[in-house]
């Protein structure tokens, strides 16, 4: 094992990446407060995270992969617990009979944007700065490593009253969502799972790269307009390269649940520069699609988030209500998920939506101001 | 059917009397530091007068001292939290999110035990009995005095709240205990921050009530006592003294109902003009739409009802830049009466640019000769653009509403807005929260999670919770009218899982009945 840099993730950068992690959740994903919560206690006891460059990696490294499955209203009762994460590690190690060299989350976006560094906390090893969505998902075969046709298995979960659960082997993504989503439902519909095991190369390859650092960095511009009253979204637009897709009012939200998630749709009533017109967003956990006068103006897997106007803070699909004052923002998705392959995993015919991908970005795209 | 109605406020503690549903007296008096005397001063000014005078059947009490105390970190007890759901959650105890000086403060002792639910009522792990035993051995050693207890999915399955309760009661019988499915809902830590918080007014509560009472009976009215919880309804002082943190925010509430009340409007949006800031909300069935946030109070994150309110800075004692004729923020507040222009003193403020303009008329209008028309019109065209643009931030649909222009200041604003379908002022407008404190209702929550229910059926189902509670409360079961339904599917969960909220309010039944005979 080399020896390679690493980056000491500061108690700054923790609140950053809480405001991050939910923007990049694009209106799912849970709230990142209890995992920030997590690691305020574990930093003032001490503990503290390097972050690694996924490009320093071994090609042999074996890499955890590790998410917190269920409902978020079940985690607001059943709260987040950083060792309940690092067991789910510990059983893939003694499953493998190897040692991980670093850790990443399966997804940066919302609550399990931190529950990585939960795990590293305790398990004493680094973050990888990456993970395998760029943003948040609802399927756990929607991630890069599952675009990469890598092995799906196996999946440890993990429940504090001592229940530890392994899925050993499974013939596609789609079945071991199925079969670990049962586990999780018996443990009380949220488990502490660790995924397939990566090597490094596989994270090299497939691993959607420096996500950590753009989730610490977009919530560091946010934070930092907020103390400073200037505009947050102007500045996470002209950083990350977004596009505003529309400010208003919301003046409708549907909600409903079908197959186990939550799907709906909301209204958002122009204002300012769209006074006038008005924008639809649909949603499956997260922003899905965004409609202008009945046209998709902008679509998964570009990330769509729904800022408070004023705040720059995300708007949650399960929080979202009638009369909040949100903005709209675009932002690119990584280029593994706009693939043809990708886009089978990914795109708008994945959530129902028979609707061929055009990013916000093309320049053929009619969306935006 | 007379009822008295007292806003304690920061500056001044209103008291108005209704006779049905007419305002008939109204007074003002200075809000005092011990704030029972500015209520005798109001109370004794109020039967001094001849309107004021016979039989008067309930006062209800709008005031802001318990947020006040957590506020200000004082009058507040050590307290002995006890989380129920070990080993879940075990990570993030109680206070585990409050800020340091107040948790060092208040906090006593924490017991974790095993037990609690899960979502669809399956325990996580027995109750603990024996560490409870031991944990209300413990407080009663300590000399405790009073303690909350949360549980995870209590408001699914109170039970071991219940069954912790019942232990303190029978080892130590002396100590007050706060049980979080009383006061919220599905979300632990908020719930527990408001049991812990209500558990640390106990004290205050006991004895501000009874300050209250004393207040009353001082005055020489004997009707029964209520106070206004932060949602526009009203509890009884006993109920008062149990959940104290239930009136958080009842001051702007109760100015949000009033002005329903005395405009007769459900459905408006409400400036209220101060001398400093002008609040604007909006009433939805006559209540004001409630904030979505997590709500922090002295720096602890709850879960309270409270209205969504803009506050601008836009008052009548709002400094006007004699150059730029921009209106506020800056404001002379309380010294209005000493440093405007019409009242002798040297600040141009918006009061005397509305006695200029020939809006108002009180103090020496000669004193605003000087201020030419240009300044009179821009200044007041500025107010009017602050109006616009902040009661179209609050509004939920783009189509022109009705407004409702309560408060001292609302002279400043004019006939016409745009957005505005007609600007509604009433009589006693000044006093619109002790009006809205008078006039406030009995409510009843449910707050649960259904499975295997159609909509329709998991929503009837909740109704009949909410109502239970609020005849319960005190309501007359033929008043009540569902202020709000809210349903919610849960991610992940089989069995179409649907979390119903629905709220209930009606007449005081001992009022309706009268009201009846």
């Amino acid at each position: 094992m080399s020896t390679v840099p690493l980056t000491e993730i500061t108690s700054e950068d923790i609140e950053s990446l809480a405001v991050g992690a939910w923007i990049l959740g694009t209106g799912g994903g849970g709230s990142p407060y209890l995992g920030l919560l997590n690691l305020r206690q574990l930093y003032a006891k001490g503990h503290r995270v390097q972050l690694m460059s996924p490009l320093d990696l071994d090609d042999d490294d074996h890499v955890a992969v590790v998410s917190n499955m269920g409902a978020p209203l079940v985690g607001q009762e059943r709260l987040a617990d950083s060792r309940n994460i690092a067991r789910a590690v510990e059983m893939q190690q003694e499953i493998g009979g190897f040692q991980f060299r670093a850790v990443m989350s399966v997804e940066i976006g919302g609550g399990n944007g931190m529950q990585a560094l939960m795990a590293a906390a305790h398990l004493g090893i680094p973050v990888v700065d990456a993970d395998c969505m760029g943003r948040a998902f609802p399927e756990a075969q929607m991630t890069s490593v599952a675009i990469g046709g890598l092995r799906p298995y196996p999946c440890t979960l993990y429940d504090p009253r001592g229940i530890e659960a392994v899925v050993t082997k499974v013939p596609s993504w789609k079945w071991m969502e199925r079969a670990s989503r049962k586990i999780c439902v018996e443990m009380g519909s949220i488990a502490s799972t660790c995924k397939a095991p990566r090597t490094g190369r596989e994270v090299k390859d497939w691993g959607i790269h420096f996500t950590t650092t753009a989730a610490i960095r977009i919530g560091g511009l946010v934070r930092e307009a907020n103390r400073l009253h200037t505009d947050p979204i102007a500045a996470l637009l002209d950083s990350e390269g977004g596009k505003r897709l529309f400010t208003g009012k919301v003046v409708d939200v549907e909600r409903r649940t079908t197959e186990g998630f939550l799907r709906g749709s909301i209204a958002i009533e122009g204002i300012d520069d769209d006074r006038g017109s008005r924008l639809d967003l649909s949603f499956q956990n997260e922003w899905i699609v965004a409609w202008r006068e009945g046209k998709a103006v902008a679509m998964c897997p570009d990330l769509i988030c729904v800022l408070e106007t004023l705040s720059g803070h995300a708007v949650g699909t399960e929080t979202v209500r009638y009369g909040q004052r949100v903005t709209v923002v675009a932002m690119k998705a990584p280029a593994v998920l706009t693939s043809p392959r990708g886009l089978e995993f990914v795109g708008p015919r994945a959530f129902g939506y028979d609707l061929d991908f055009l990013s916000v970005f093309d320049a053929h795209a009619g969306a935006g101001v | 059917m007379r009822r008295i109605g007292i806003d304690v406020g920061g500056t001044n503690t209103d008291a108005v009397l209704l006779d049905g549903d007419t305002v008939i007296f109204a007074v003002k008096r200075p809000t005092t530091l011990d704030v029972t005397s500015g209520i005798l001063d109001a109370l004794k000014a109020l039967r001094a007068d001849p309107t004021g005078r016979g039989p008067v059947d309930s006062v209800v009490i709008g005031t802001t001292h318990f947020i006040n105390a957590v506020v200000q970190r004082k009058h507040l007890m050590k307290v002995a939290a006890i989380r129920i759901g070990m080993p879940v959650s075990a990570s993030l105890p109680p206070f585990c999110d409050w800020p340091k000086d107040l948790a060092e403060r208040v906090h006593g002792e924490t017991f974790m035990l095993e037990g609690g639910h899960d979502y669809d009522g399956r325990p996580i792990m027995p109750f603990d009995t024996a560490g409870m035993r031991s944990a209300a051995r413990k407080i009663r050693d300590l000399g405790l005095r009073s303690v909350a207890v949360s549980s995870i999915f209590s408001p699914l399955d109170p039970s071991c709240e219940v069954a912790a309760r019942e232990i303190l009661q029978e080892i130590c019988p002396d100590v007050a205990v706060t049980m979080s499915h009383d006061l919220g809902r599905i979300g632990l830590l908020e719930r527990e921050n408001a049991a812990l918080l209500n558990a640390v007014l106990h004290d205050l509560a006991v004895e501000t009530v009874a300050a209250f009472r004393k207040a009353i009976a001082e005055s020489g009215i004997d009707a029964p006592l209520f106070l206004t919880q932060n949602d526009g309804t009203v509890m009884q002082a006993e109920t008062a003294i149990a959940f104290p943190v239930m009136s958080f925010a009842s001051g702007a509430t109760n100015s949000m109902r009033g002005a329903a009340h005395l405009s007769g409007r459900d459905d408006a949006m409400v400036v209220d003009v101060g001398g400093t800031t002008s609040d604007i909300g909006q009433l939805r069935h006559g209540f004001p739409r409630e904030a979505n946030a997590v709500v922090e109070v002295g720096g602890v994150r709850t879960l309270f009802r409270m209205p969504d309110l803009l506050s601008i800075g836009l008052g009548g004692g709002s400094h006007v830049d004699a150059v730029s004729a921009k209106v506020g923020p800056l404001s002379v507040g309380y010294r209005l009466t000493e440093d405007a222009l019409v009242f002798g003193g040297t600040q141009l403020t918006a009061t005397d640019i509305a006695v200029a303009a020939g809006l108002l008329d009180i103090g020496d209008r000669s004193r605003t000769a000087s201020i030419s028309k240009q300044l009179i019109a821009a200044a007041l065209a500025d107010a009017r653009r602050l109006l616009e643009e902040n009661i179209d931030r609050m509004k939920t649909e783009a189509a022109d509403a009705p407004l409702v222009a309560v408060g001292g200041g609302a002279f400043l604003v004019p006939e016409q807005l745009a957005g505005v379908s007609e600007i509604i002022r009433v009589p006693f407008g000044d006093c619109a929260n002790a009006v809205g404190a008078a006039i406030a209702r009995v409510s009843g929550e449910a707050d649960q999670v259904f499975r295997e229910l159609s909509r329709d059926d998991a929503i009837a189902a909740a109704l009949q919770i909410a109502e239970a509670k609020a005849i319960a409360a005190g309501a007359d079961p033929a008043s009540l009218k569902t202020i709000e339904v809210e349903d919610m599917p849960i991610a992940y969960l089989p069995g179409n899982s649907l979390r119903v909220r629905v709220r209930v309010a009606g007449a005081l039944a001992s009022v309706a009945a009268k009201q009846v005979a």
